[in-house]
């Protein structure tokens, strides 16, 4: 019988961000991307929710100790996003547009060699409270 | 007399930094929010008037216009906007969310239809910070 339990954990982060593609010139960035194109930047108030999905240990009872995995993204995520700009002080999103998809995708590389790999991760990112994107789908 | 409350929202970058101090005096005071390349929040706006239900509508004032009028003299200035940098009732000030309401206030204030009166801004930075102004 599978025994597979998904367990989430919410942490949530504040940043500042831009949609611009430089191989677009001004009037392409504009009309694709908007008011979210603005040269100042505007930002979120993001909700990151983290899936870990395997069969709860036989001593403890846990898929995984929900702090650890609590910790593990307050070090490596929550630090480096937080009160950033994630276009100037993110290394990932240099060359990568920042959309919601994109930081998906790169919080989800940034924690998969650190959860272990019996288990299935999944970030889910909230942009705003109707825009949240999932990676993997 | 009753309170009708509209919400709307809008996104925002910003940093807090007084340009009189130091950057060690900034970091010091306003910590992470201090951040010179900026960070940003989903700001929740809600706007409350008073008033007596008109006779013949049965509203104090129609919601519709009400969101409108948010719209048009707040968060369309706000929103997606740099709140040091791109918004005009703002320069010079400190980007607080406690000035940014009583500045929403001031630019609320002047456009409520005279049959009703302006009587309280929520705003939310987060969903665990918000302010409240009553116009006093």
């Amino acid at each position: 019988m599978n025994e597979k339990v998904a367990v989430y954990r919410k942490e949530h982060f504040n940043a500042a961000h831009r949609l611009h593609n430089d191989a677009f010139d001004e009037a392409t960035n504009e009309k694709i991307f908007g008011k979210c194109n603005n040269p100042n930047f505007h930002g979120h108030n993001y909700d990151l929710i983290v899936k870990v999905t395997g069969e709860p240990d036989k001593q403890t009872g846990f898929v995984i100790d929900l702090k650890e995995l609590s910790d593990i993204i307050k070090v490596n995520i929550l630090k480096r996003f937080d009160h950033k700009n994630l276009n100037l002080d993110v290394t990932e999103f240099k060359n990568l547009n920042p959309t919601a998809e994109n930081i998906a995708i790169v919080i989800y590389k940034l924690l998969r060699p650190l959860i272990n790999s019996k288990f299935d991760l999944q970030v889910r990112l909230y942009e705003t409270e109707r825009n949240f994107v999932e990676y993997p789908a | 007399m009753v309170y009708l409350t509209r919400l709307e929202h809008f996104n925002a970058a910003h940093k807090l930094y007084n340009p009189l101090w130091s950057k060690e005096k900034n970091e010091a005071v306003f910590g992470e929010c201090a951040n010179e390349n900026w960070h940003g929040h989903n700001f929740d706006l809600y706007v409350t008037v008073k008033g007596i239900p008109d006779e013949n509508t049965g509203f104090i004032m129609d919601a519709k216009k009400l969101s409108e009028i948010i719209q048009q003299h707040v968060t369309e200035k706000l929103d997606h906007k740099n709140l040091n940098l791109d918004v005009e009732f703002l320069k010079g000030k400190m980007c607080s969310t406690e000035n940014l309401v009583i500045e929403i206030w001031k630019q609320l204030q002047p456009h409520i239809p005279a049959n009703v009166a302006l009587h309280s801004l929520k705003l939310y930075e987060t969903p665990r910070i918000y302010v409240e102004y009553f116009g006093e």
